[in-house]
């Protein structure tokens, strides 16, 4: 489902939580892209891989292609989903979102959307499996328990860093004050002289952006291709649903749980292939079961 | 108009190939039947393709390894999907909203990867070589034509599609003005309003997405027969979420909305094949456009706004 996502070797404790953390960061951060916009407008964001995806072949572009520094390309990722976002929602989402008699109008457009963004994509960047130059040499190698690459190490941090950002950002700034807002009750918000238009741009390009950036991380180390999209949104709404629909840190819990589940399963059941994600998707099933809202959300969210 | 028109239409300008277009039609439009039966209880359902793969793989099963007759395998194909609805139902139709698009999204990748796993569905490789639908005789009088015999398989799958698509679509307006059908109404509007007045909603809700199921079972079923193959990627989420497209661009409020949904969907994709690389640019933008202006469907019947939430 995602290939190379880390090698299946015989494992130990160490290196199972090592790379339990490191999937789990990386996968927070699809997650809380995905959460922001739907508490924001009550859209599942059905194109949220291949904005990833996009975000990935961007910085494939610019770092791989063009040779420009990677923090540079990773802003470029960043800066091109972000417009991206924010033209999505001004002419697509927010006139469907007041034209429709029912919300799940949106879906359709979601759909519509992942639709064309992966022909976008495959005009584009064609349908080759892409990858970039190493940005850091050299392997961590603690006496043979735990090995990572370095670049693993340092993605691993800049994710986790973007996420202490966001939780920042969304927390002791008047931006985020706003979107908090905005997604506790609309019109409540819009009555305080919050202004819902506006901020419900910001809000999904804030999303499209986190989207981008963990592409742009990913890319220096699973590479990047088209049918990834798909499949990356499928984890993202699994994640959204551990956590709860709409929680930021429901999407923090969900990503570290999945990161752990799959880094855990695959260690204990590499011989077996894929029956790794057959026995979270069933456990997921019976974990709703007994908690439709999830961990951290509100009842019928 | 299905049965005489087309075939003369089709007949008279030689585009032999329509025939499969229009028999993908009609099958999809049964699955996507029971999507929009899903809805009509007020759960968005993106989990068709799995039922769809189940059928195709049960019928496909007792074909080629049980040797029994593919008009057999057909219900029973059907009502294993519905077997296996009511076990899933039971937790997940608890879900509501996105929570329940979400997990029947979930739930085609699931079946996807049970069909890679399990030893009897062949995993990757599938079940090819699937014998064509053998004749049926009622006391030594052929009721159906062995289709192996036959010179125009083609046209001898777009009846029998067409005529599952009619009754399946006889059978879904009937339920939406039975009984049923008004307790299904009541409990899209509110669930906890319809528990109060004494309707059963868990047993209704079990029901409706069994009946939909079997829909699905019963389409997919037919297409392996028709394709002659099941894959584990025969129906993937993509196919999932195609199944619900139909349903919301048809129209919501209208029995036969999917069926338009499915005929305007797949047939200009079918179209737009002379496009190229440029088909799915093409396509997608069409289809935002008809959302972006006709965010209600194309049959455009408006809801109350007061619906669930």
């Amino acid at each position: 489902m995602w290939p190379g996502a880390f090698p299946r070797k015989k494992t130990n404790m160490e290196q199972i939580l090592a790379n339990g953390v490191y999937l789990g960061a990386q996968y927070a951060m699809i997650a809380l892209g995905l959460t922001l916009i739907f508490a924001l407008m009550n859209v599942l964001n059905f194109a949220h891989g291949q904005m990833y995806v996009i975000g990935g072949f961007v910085t494939y572009t610019f770092y791989g292609q063009w040779g420009v520094p990677f923090v540079l390309a990773l802003v470029m990722s960043c800066v091109t989903l972000a417009i991206l976002g924010a033209l999505i929602e001004r002419f697509l989402f927010a006139p469907v979102i007041k034209g429709s008699a029912r919300e799940e109008s949106t879906m359709l457009l979601a759909a519509g959307i992942a639709f064309f963004l992966d022909a976008v994509i495959l005009l584009v960047f064609g349908e080759k499996q892409r990858g970039v130059p190493k940005i850091v040499d050299g392997v961590f190698n603690y006496d043979f328990r735990l090995i990572m690459p370095y670049d693993r190490i340092l993605i691993c941090i800049l994710a986790i860093l973007s996420i202490v950002a966001f939780i920042g950002l969304m927390q002791y700034t008047k931006t985020g004050r706003a979107l908090r807002a905005l997604a506790q009750d609309r019109t409540a918000a819009q009555l305080m002289g919050v202004n819902v238009d506006r901020y419900s741009m910001i809000g999904f390009a804030l999303g499209a952006m986190l989207a981008g950036l963990v592409g742009g991380l990913l890319v220096t180390i699973t590479g990047v291709n088209l049918g990834m999209g798909g499949a990356t949104s499928i984890k993202a709404f699994m994640m959204v649903m551990i956590g709860g629909a709409g929680v930021i840190s429901g999407a923090i819990w969900g990503g570290i749980i999945l990161g752990f589940m799959e880094a855990i399963g695959l260690a204990l059941l590499y011989q077996y292939g894929d029956i790794t994600y057959l026995l979270i998707f069933v456990s997921l099933m019976i974990f709703l079961a007994i908690r439709p809202q999830g961990l951290m959300g509100k009842p019928w969210g | 108009m299905i049965f005489i028109g087309v075939p003369l239409i089709i007949g008279a300008t030689g585009r032999w190939d329509f025939y499969f277009t229009l028999t993908s039609v009609a099958l999809l439009a049964i699955a996507s039947a029971g999507v929009w039966l899903t809805f009509y209880i007020g759960r968005i359902n993106i989990g068709q393709g799995a039922f769809a793969l189940i059928g195709a793989y049960v019928s496909a099963i007792l074909v080629v390894k049980a040797g029994w007759s593919f008009w057999i395998s057909l219900p029973a194909a059907g009502l294993f999907a519905a077997l296996v609805a009511i076990l899933i139902g039971l937790p997940i139709l608890r879900l509501r909203g996105v929570y329940f698009a979400m997990i029947t999204l979930v739930l085609t990748q699931v079946v996807t990867l049970t069909a890679l796993a399990l030893p009897i569905t062949n995993g990757a490789r599938g079940i090819s070589n699937i014998p064509l639908p053998s004749g049926i005789s009622v006391f030594g009088i052929p009721i159906l034509p062995d289709f192996a015999a036959m010179e125009n398989t083609k046209l001898a799958f777009y009846y029998t599609a067409c005529v599952i698509m009619i009754l399946t679509y006889a059978a879904l307006y009937r339920l939406v003005n039975s009984r049923l059908g008004h307790l299904c109404r009541s409990m899209q509007q509110n669930e906890e309003l319809a528990s109060s007045i004494g309707v059963n909603i868990s047993y209704i809700r079990i029901v409706i997405f069994a009946i939909s199921s079997f829909f699905g079972g019963l389409g997919g079923a037919m297409f392996g027969s028709i394709a002659q193959s099941v894959y584990p990627s025969s129906f993937q989420v993509a196919d999932s979420v195609n199944f619900m497209l139909n349903c919301f661009l048809g129209g919501l409020g209208y029995v036969f909305g999917p069926m338009l949904g499915t005929l305007v969907l797949y047939f200009g994709w079918d179209l737009l094949f002379e496009f190229g690389k440029y088909q799915m640019l093409i396509y997608s933008t069409i289809l935002i456009i008809i959302i972006r202006f006709l965010p209600n469907g194309l049959l455009s019947i408006r809801f109350g706004k007061g619906g669930d939430k």
